[in-house]
C-alpha cells in the first residue's frame, strides 16, 4: 500500500515538474509548481516528516507560489516562446540528458545504499518537541543567523523596490 | 510505514533536480527560470529528508527547516530584483538582457 502511494506521489510530482518546464504560460507553470510542491509534501508525509510537509505547504505552496503568481500577473509579460532554443542550450541539454540517463540507469540498476531497516528504526522528529529542542540547543546559532538573514532580506527588498530619485535617468 | 527504499527516494530527487536544471537551461522567461530553481531546491530537500529518515536521525530535517527559511527570503529578494529589472528594461526575457555581453 505504502509502495503504491510512493509511486503515485512520485509520478504526480514528476509530471507536475515537467509541466513547470514545458508550459508556455507562466501562470500555468506556477500552478504546476504548486501541484509539484503538494506532491513533495505527500512524500514528506510518507517519510514521517509531518511538520516539514505542513511547512512546505504553508511557506512554499502558500506564500512563495502566491508571490510568483502576483509577480507574473503584475509584469504581464508577452508570450515570446515561439522562437526556438539557442544552439548552445540545445547542445548542452542533449549532452546533460545523456549524462543524466547514464547516471540514473547506473544508479537504478546497481546502486545499493546500505541503510538500517527503516521500519525497525523509530522515526525521530515526528513531534514538534524534538524540533524545538534541537533548534534551541544544537542549532541555536544557526537560528539567530537565519533571523538576521531574514532581516537583511527584508531591508534588501525595501531598498530594491524603492524608487530612487534621479537614478531612473541613468540608462 | 516506509516500504519504498532509500534508493527510490534518492533517484526521485535526482530526476526532480534534473527537471529543474533543464528548466533553467532551456527556458528564457526569468520567472520560469526562477521557478525551476525552486524546484531544484525542493528536490535537494527531499533527498535530505529521505537520508535523515533512513538513518534514524533528525539533523537533515532541521537542515530542511533552515533551507525553507532561506528559500523564502531568496524568493522575496529575487522577485524584487526581477521587478526592478522589468521597470528598467521592460522585459524579463533573458536573451534581451544582454547589456554586459558586448
Amino acid at each position: 500500500m505504502a509502495q503504491i502511494l510512493f509511486y503515485a506521489f512520485a509520478l504526480f510530482t514528476l509530471a507536475c515538474a515537467v509541466g513547470v518546464v514545458v508550459n508556455k504560460n507562466a501562470v500555468n507553470a506556477a500552478m504546476c509548481l504548486l501541484l509539484a510542491l503538494v506532491g513533495v509534501a505527500g512524500l514528506f508525509v510518507q517519510l514521517d516528516a509531518y511538520l516539514l510537509a505542513f511547512l512546505l505547504l504553508l511557506v512554499y505552496a502558500g506564500a512563495v507560489v502566491a508571490l510568483f503568481l502576483f509577480i507574473v500577473m503584475l509584469l504581464d509579460t508577452k508570450d515570446t516562446a515561439s522562437r526556438g532554443f539557442r544552439k548552445v542550450s540545445t547542445f548542452a541539454s542533449v549532452f546533460a540528458l545523456g549524462l543524466l540517463a547514464t547516471g540514473v540507469s547506473a544508479f537504478a540498476l546497481r546502486g545499493r545504499l546500505t541503510t538500517p531497516n527503516p521500519n525497525l528504526a523509530a522515526a525521530v522528529g515526528t513531534d514538534l518537541k524534538h524540533y524545538a529542542y534541537q533548534l534551541f540547543t544544537t542549532y541555536l546559532l544557526p537560528v539567530q543567523v537565519i533571523g538576521f538573514l531574514l532581516l537583511i532580506a527584508m531591508l534588501g527588498v525595501i531598498v530594491l523596490s524603492k524608487r530612487w530619485e534621479g537614478l531612473d535617468d541613468i540608462k | 510505514m516506509t516500504t519504498a527504499t532509500l534508493n527510490d527516494y534518492v533517484l526521485l530527487s535526482a530526476v526532480l533536480f534534473a527537471i529543474g536544471f533543464f528548466g533553467v537551461l532551456l527556458r528564457r522567461n526569468t520567472l520560469v527560470i526562477f521557478m525551476s530553481l525552486e524546484l531544484m531546491l525542493v528536490a535537494s530537500t527531499l533527498a535530505l529528508v529521505a537520508f535523515s529518515r533512513f538513518n534514524g536521525t533528525m539533523d537533515g530535517n532541521v537542515f530542511v527547516f533552515f533551507i525553507l527559511t532561506v528559500a523564502a527570503a531568496e524568493v522575496a529578494v529575487g522577485l524584487a530584483i526581477i521587478v526592478a529589472l522589468f521597470r528598467k528594461r521592460h522585459t524579463v526575457q533573458v536573451d534581451e538582457l544582454n547589456t554586459l555581453k558586448n
